[in-house]
């Protein structure tokens, strides 16, 4: 950290006129494909819904109302709070997380075998890791439902062995979309913790177990923590898409593992949507990333200085 | 003579084709400051990973207070390491970093926390206690390691090369503290440098290594006017090497032509028989150039160069066209400033000076 912010000062010294116009393409292309997208969103959310999708120029705050409160079928009921979006917000959440655990518990060990291979074999085995995500991931997720349901290969395969007698029913599960989620963004959990695996430098695990640490506790209290920085950027990688994800949630969880990502793409697609109402859900759920993000990075700095 | 503390008899290890150390055997005592000193590569960093365990020897046996260790892994063995790069834990403060093994060790909170403080002082870094590695300097950084590694009470403090990253000043204060560390506890230290002086200047005894074996151990003193073979000669300080043959030996002293057939007097750390070739060493602050023929162990050639270097004067003497000795005079001595290049000039041997090397 310290040396990435020292390199930063050298440079900026140097090239300090320059600074403004080495950095304006960058600022350009951030405002124009990120922030007015999210100001438009942020604007739609605020005006009054058309009814064959798109929106009349009319501000109000009809889509946060629709989404937080029940006013009845007429909407002239006492205003009682609405749980059926709050709840599919509660599932995506668990249900990103959950898919987060799954790419950490197999993410990690993943990441810390590659990152301890001689370095020829390194390459190939990150190339491994990345070659599922040459193919769409529409055809990766409509596979994943072809290999795990009823009669699929997987539990085909249980059965032979004589694991199981029954066969698993995993389609249409929240276990599915986890599987699916897992499937999806399981580099992105590898990738950062294998960098920061490969900067590890094991002197320290020697000089742990010299002093008397058994395997299990040099993992736990020196590895994990010193590497920590890799674990964290990969749950967020993974957490976050998650959470917005529609595939998987759609293909592999049916209608009882409805997500947020299905919700938000419900009301754009074709013409029974309601545009303010999805901006909304929208914001909402950047607000809620945001918040766990700046709780996160306060943590991290709050560490670094103690 | 006090316990021994590590015994290794004939250790050997290989990595796959390649010989990193062969037939290392030697003891060494309770308390005693032993080095391990030879060039890179020799094997010394091999050698102390063995005692640490972590790596198997592969042929050999290991004793520690004269029980076997080759099956215990590094954190059975009550012995602990100084790294070479300190090896701190990054995310731990300067305490956590020493209380680190006691508390594998099972000591209670507050046993650690008063060891801690007492080792915290005797580095003197009671006022960065509570910083991370990151924030320390190099110096301070290696009292903390220095520190970690002695608070357990290990039975045996091995240290490979913890000075190397230390500037001058530094690396001579740093040698005092170590020093005084390791009368204050007893602890028996087995310490790594390719840096003779700091091996001359520390150790009880030094193990000289070269090319995975043990060349000579012993006290400063023997290995610097005592040398085993031309290795050790050449490796502590600088000398001359010339060639020779035995003429004549009798129980004290062998008489030795040199190839140029000069004939002086030297001796030798083994029996010698008359006709054995070898090398005669001699240093070059143990000579002393003349005008005049002296008594006693002399030679003689031409003055063919004179160099000031300061404390010294160095002057090369041919005693043949190929054939050219370095002496070294002591810049208070004013003899040789009025001798001038071409001059023939007589160069006299101190006693005991000339040693007979048989390899
Ligand atoms: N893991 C290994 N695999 C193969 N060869 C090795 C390994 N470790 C050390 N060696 C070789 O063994 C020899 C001794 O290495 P070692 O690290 O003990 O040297 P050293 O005396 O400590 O040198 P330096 O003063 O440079 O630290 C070297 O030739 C080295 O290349
Ligand atoms: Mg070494």
């Amino acid at each position: 950290m310290a040396a990435n912010i020292g390199t930063g000062r050298a440079v900026s010294s140097t090239f300090a006129p320059l600074r403004i116009w080495l950095l304006l393409p960058g600022w350009l292309s951030i405002g124009f494909f990120l922030l007015i997208p999210v100001l438009l969103m942020l604007v739609y959310s605020f005006l009054t819904k058309e009814f064959r999708g798109g929106v009349i120029w009319e501000p109000t705050l009809a889509a946060y109302d629709q989404f937080f409160f029940d006013r009845g079928l007429f909407g002239d009921d006492p205003r009682r709070i609405e749980w059926k979006y709050i709840s599919i917000f509660w599932r995506s959440i668990w249900q990103a997380g959950g898919a987060t655990l799954l790419c950490l518990i197999i993410g990690f060990p993943t990441a810390f075998f590659i990152a301890t291979r001689p370095d020829r074999t390194k390459v190939i085995w990150l190339l491994l890791v990345t070659v599922p995500y040459w193919v769409n991931l529409l055809i990766r997720t409509v596979s994943m439902k072809f290999l795990i349901r009823d009669n699929g290969p997987m539990n085909d395969f249980l059965q032979y062995i004589g694991l199981i007698n029954e066969p698993l029913q995993l389609i249409n599960t929240n276990i599915a979309v986890q599987i699916g989620l897992f499937y999806s963004y399981l580099p992105f959990m590898v990738l950062p913790i294998f960098a920061a695996v490969e900067r590890y430098n094991f002197t320290l695990s020697e000089a742990a177990s010299d002093l008397y640490a058994d395997k299990w506790t040099i993992l736990r209290r020196i590895v994990i923590p010193v590497v920590s920085p890799g674990i964290f950027a990969g749950c967020i990688l993974v957490f976050v898409p998650s959470l917005g994800a529609f595939l998987a949630p759609d293909l592999l969880g049916g209608a009882k593992s409805f997500m947020i990502g299905s919700l938000i793409e419900e009301q754009f697609k074709g013409n029974i949507g309601n545009w303010p109402f999805g901006a909304a859900s929208s914001m909402i759920l950047l607000s809620l990333v945001l918040v766990a993000l700046f709780f996160y990075a306060r943590a991290q700095s709050q560490g670094e200085r103690a | 003579m006090s316990e021994t503390a590590i015994q290794l008899e004939s250790v050997r290890k290989d990595f796959g084709d390649f010989t990193a150390l062969s037939e290392v055997s030697f003891e060494i005592s309770d308390n005693e400051f032993f080095t391990l000193l030879g060039p890179s590569g020799c094997g010394k960093t091999t050698l102390l990973r063995l005692i640490a365990g972590f790596l198997n020897t592969t042929g050999g046996t290991i004793r520690l207070f004269g029980e076997e260790i080759e099956a215990l892994p590094p954190n059975k063995r009550p012995i602990n390491t100084v790294f070479q790069n300190y090896a701190l834990f990054p995310h731990m403060t300067v305490r956590d970093n020493i209380g680190f093994g006691l508390s594998m060790l099972g000591w209670s909170r507050s046993d650690v926390a008063t060891r801690v403080d007492e080792m915290v002082s005797m580095v003197k870094l009671d006022q960065f206690a509570e910083r991370r590695p990151s924030q320390l300097s190099g110096g301070q950084q290696q009292r903390v390691a220095l520190a970690r590694a002695m608070a357990p009470k290990p039975k045996v403090l091995l240290l490979d090369e913890p000075l190397s990253a230390l500037d001058l000043k530094l690396r001579q204060e740093m040698r005092l503290e170590l020093k005084r560390l390791q009368n204050e506890t007893g602890i028996t230290f087995i310490f790594v440098t390719h840096d003779q002086e700091e091996a001359l200047s520390m150790s009880d005894r030094i193990a000289v290594m070269s090319a995975g074996k043990v060349q000579q151990i012993g006290s400063a003193v023997d290995i610097y006017e005592f040398p085993e073979n031309r290795f050790v000669a050449g490796f502590i300080g600088e000398t001359n090497l010339i060639e020779a043959e035995v003429i004549d030996a009798s129980a004290d002293a062998l008489t030795c032509q040199l190839v140029n057939g000069a004939v002086l007097t030297a001796r030798s750390l083994h029996e010698i028989t008359k006709g054995q070739k070898g090398w005669v060493s001699i240093r070059p602050e143990r000579m002393t150039l003349s005008k005049t023929k002296p008594k006693g162990n002399s030679l003689s050639g031409t003055l063919t160069g004179a160099t000031y270097l300061g404390t010294d004067n160095q002057y090369a003497v041919g005693l043949t066209d190929d054939l050219s000795l370095n002496v070294r005079h002591q810049n208070r001595t004013s003899v040789g400033a009025a001798m001038t290049t071409g001059e023939p000039v007589h160069i006299s041997i101190a006693d005991n000076a000339a040693r007979f090397l048989v390899d």
